[in-house]
């Protein structure tokens, strides 16, 4: 690996040129300034493909410093291997610590999922977005989306959600759920499920949204209002799990569901890996969990 | 026993080197070259060097080979290295009327100044497999034929302007910077200079498919190639501080102007209407699809109906770029199981509930 | 005339005043501590000319009030960004609140299908402490907070009024400090004077 270090010299501090550190700089404040709006930035070719967390990426780039402490996960996961590969990326050319542990880090890019832990006033969230635009399975055309944030006319979300009503009796939006931002713009909050929705509300933490391919940057200051569009006979309700983590026991976290046969076997384990961890390093143990020893590698 | 799958980190080293082993293939079979690709599969590095936005015949050969011959990866490889390049000038618009003629055709005229050139194209090739390309074999040279210094070969669509028939080119507003996407964000409606960096750059694949669209009737345009023209030009930036201007060299283009359906009206008299294509190296297709597809998107302009989905600016422009489609229809592979159980869950939610409600309305059922 | 000295560490220090700009603008109100290692610049003080090298290159323009006019030669020999005479025309612009007048109206607002096109303004005030403070709400602030800005005009708590009546659309603003920079975006509600 250490060839590819050296291959990597050439390149600016976190790759980014200086100038395109700048432009995305200034729509970062914008961004900041008009909760939930997405500003158009001029988002460069990256060394990865759009659609894997350029625009994250590219907001990461752009805030990282040589002090920060970076933790990226996708699925709630750090060693999943778009993860693994982003971290590696910034590793190479900014030279940064990185670490799993949530509580540590400054920076969390993430894809997909907002951590358990609650996350605290010094940290910045950078979330991976496909599709910034909540309208946009309503209405494909940005003209006419772009439009009706201007006007706020979210009429025709509401319609949608409450067709779904009347057509399952849910609101079928079970990720990417909308929501509306210190009571002006309605936003997407990337594809995380909508139990992780809550934790957009009144978080401690900035939260920057970067969408290379659609070349959008969004943000939700701390402290900020983040209300999920429901109705008043249908109010919004994160999904629950009926059963706790198998390996740590944790009932309130989000989990992925492992299947571990072809005859209907699975069980259930927390996404968010490092919580997990750290509860079975506290010593919780769930029902398929084995005590944390300090070797991990021998528990199989 | 159930243990997180750890080790991401060591699987995406190791399926580094699987692939450079079969980038390499058969290490008995000798090793193909940058230059041989260039050479040999110019055609190739001129696809990659229009796609990839960027003039550098080796550094296109070269991702060719780091992709395996996967023309869109290697497209990818050139654009992000692209990005990283820094600017150090504009050159001034090239002149295509002084290009170093290799290839020059025109439909509209059987014969014209500067004659026809049919060059190295397929057009006439019967295509039958050349069995004796399978071994290494004599080609004898090109004939050549002398050129006189004073042979002009002037643009067909100059020539038709010359008479009125053809519209004028737009007067350029010299105050106002000629758009470019990859430094601010494209915005609808777009305007025709960035209409045309976007279709330059646009996938070969969905250029060619929507300008067929256009001939089968969704968005006719009543096309005659007026010329297509391929050949060197030079590049050319001026110095300002020094006073001069420098010729930073050549590069090959392939211009297409296609001439369309007329237009008038009570205040102008009719003239015929222009549909522009160029591109890098020689890319005849792509230049005439491209030129067929920025006639299409000029249908408000002209006060047509927009009907067909080449005439939709929104539609072609937000979807040309093969970097960004690939990219995109390509996430789908990466690890979605967070949403796929939101998912799982609300329907899993729905069928008890729908079971449940069979069961009230049937209690007999239930037993 | 020299033109001041730029940034000795770009690249860092680029980043370090980019993440006190962003820390104060997320955090409206709070003095976020920030001290430039830069010079003046003429008559700009040395955590707004950081700013100004931070966030200021060709691809926008910028605006100066009279008083910190002597500043341009500075800022565009170091910037390659181009001073406008109308601040409705600036992406970003310099004031100095002791000798400037303050007019937010005066500077771009933004368009409702793009509020982002709009100035931000950089007001540059002293240290002296300020005992006058404003209640203010919105995204940012936990509950309430106080802004203490010493030089604000008499008809501040006015124009910040209109300023919000006008949001999304509407400008944000940078007080810079000798050591501390505040941030008051549009988003940000001024409810009268702290008792």
């Amino acid at each position: 690996m250490s060839a590819t270090a050296e291959n990597y010299r050439g390149y600016n501090f976190a790759y980014l040129d200086e100038q395109t550190k700048r432009m995305i700089r200034r729509a970062i404040l914008k961004a900041i300034a008009i909760p939930g709006y997405q500003v158009p930035f001029a988002s460069r070719e990256m060394p990865m493909p759009y659609g894997w967390g350029t625009g994250g990426v590219q907001v990461t780039a752009a805030i990282l410093g040589p002090d920060d402490i970076l933790k990226v996960i996708d699925q709630g996961a750090d060693d999943t291997t778009n993860a693994v590969s982003i971290r590696q990326f910034f590793e190479k050319t900014a030279g940064v610590q990185t670490t799993t542990e949530t509580g540590k880090a400054t920076i969390i890019q993430t894809r997909h999922r907002i951590p358990e832990a609650t996350l605290q006033d010094h940290q910045v969230l950078v979330y991976q977005v496909p599709i910034p635009e909540p309208l946009r399975f309503l209405e494909p055309r940005e003209t006419e989306t772009r439009t009706m944030h201007a006007l706020a006319e979210y009429g025709l979300m509401h319609v949608k959600l409450y067709e779904d009503i009347a057509q399952h009796g849910h609101i079928a939006k079970t990720y990417d759920y909308p929501v509306l931002v210190a009571e002006r713009y309605v936003m997407a909050p990337s594809p995380i499920p909508k139990f992780d929705n809550p934790k957009m509300h009144q978080s401690g933490a900035l939260q920057l949204f970067g969408a290379g391919r659609e070349k959008r940057i969004y943000a939700i200051p701390p402290h900020t209002e983040v209300v999920s569009l429901d109705f008043e006979d249908h109010p919004f309700e994160p999904t629950k799990f009926t059963e706790p983590c198998a390996l740590c026991g944790a009932l309130d976290s989000y989990l992925d569901e492992v299947i571990t046969d072809d005859k209907g076997g699975r069980m259930f384990v927390c996404s968010d890996t490092h919580h997990c961890e750290s509860r079975r390093a506290e010593g919780h143990v769930g029902a398929l969990g084995t005590p944390i020893t300090p070797v991990t590698e021998a528990a199989e | 026993m159930y243990v997180a799958v750890k080790g991401g980190e060591r699987a995406i080293a190791n399926a580094h080197r699987l692939l450079d082993h079969e980038r390499r293939g058969d290490r008995a079979v000798p090793e193909l070259s940058p230059t041989q690709i260039d050479e040999q599969l110019a055609l190739a590095v001129d696809r990659v060097m229009s796609e990839g936005s960027l003039y550098d015949r080796g550094l296109a050969a070269l991702a060719i080979k780091q992709a395996r011959g996967d023309l869109i990866e290697a497209i990818f490889l050139v654009r992000a290295y692209r990005t990283t390049l820094p600017r150090f000038g504009y050159s001034n618009p090239v002149d295509t009327g002084r290009m170093a003629i290799r290839r020059r055709i025109s439909a509209t005229y059987k014969d014209l100044p500067g004659g026809q050139v049919l060059g190295p194209t397929f057009d006439y090739t019967h295509r039958l497999i050349d069995f004796a390309l399978a071994a290494e074999r004599e080609v004898a040279e090109p004939l050549t034929a002398p050129v006189g210094p004073d042979t002009e070969t002037p643009r067909v669509t100059d020539m038709i302007a010359n008479d009125d028939l053809i519209e004028r080119n737009l007067k350029t507003d010299e105050t106002k910077p000629v758009g470019d996407l990859t430094r601010d964000p494209l915005a609808f409606p777009a305007d025709r200079d960035l209409r045309l960096q976007n279709l330059a750059r646009g996938d070969e694949g969905f250029l060619l498919a929507l300008g067929y669209s256009t001939q089968r009737g969704y968005g006719r345009n009543h096309p005659f190639v007026g010329e297509i023209r391929m050949g060197e030009v030079e590049i050319e930036l001026e110095i300002p501080e020094l006073g001069l201007t420098a010729s930073l060299g050549a590069v090959t283009l392939t211009e297409c102007q296609m001439v369309n359906q007329f237009k008038g009206s009570l205040t102008e008299p009719a003239r015929f209407t222009r549909g522009y294509g160029l591109s890098f190296g020689h890319c005849e297709r792509r230049a005439m699809s491209m030129a067929l597809v920025d006639r299409a998107l000029r249908a408000k302009e002209f006060g047509e109906e927009r009907k067909g989905p080449a005439q939709d600016e929104e539609f072609v422009l937000s979807h040309s770029d093969n970097v960004q489609s690939t990219g995109f229809v390509e996430h789908l592979k990466l690890p979605h199981y967070v949403d796929f159980q939101a998912e799982l869950a609300l329907l899993r939610q729905m069928r008890s509930e729908f079971e449940a409600r069979q069961a009230s309305s049937h209690p007999e059922a239930a037993e | 005339m020299t033109i001041a000295q730029g940034f000795a560490e770009p690249v860092r220090e680029q980043q370090r005043t980019f993440r006190a700009v962003m820390d104060a603008l997320s955090r409206p109100t709070a003095p976020t501590p920030y001290s430039s290692s830069l010079g003046k610049a003429g008559p700009l003080q040395a955590n707004a000319y950081a700013i100004a090298l931070t966030l200021l290159d060709f691809e926008v323009s910028y605006h100066l009030a009279p008083s910190l006019a002597e500043a341009e030669r500075h800022l565009t020999f170091q910037t390659g960004s181009r001073r406008v005479n109308d601040a409705g025309q600036a992406q970003f612009a310099f004031i100095d609140l002791r000798h400037d007048p303050l007019d937010l109206a005066a500077y771009a607002q933004g368009e409702p299908d793009y509020p982002d096109r709009s100035t931000t303004v950089v007001a540059l005030c002293d240290g002296a402490p300020e005992s006058k403070k404003l209640v203010c709400r919105g995204p940012g602030i936990a509950a309430s907070s106080t802004l203490s800005v010493p030089g604000l005009p008499a008809d501040f708590v006015d124009q910040w009024q209109a300023n919000g009546t006008r949001a999304p659309l509407g400008i944000d603003l940078l007080f810079v400090m000798p050591e501390a920079i505040i941030g008051l975006p549009r988003s940000t509600r001024i409810f009268g004077e702290a008792r």
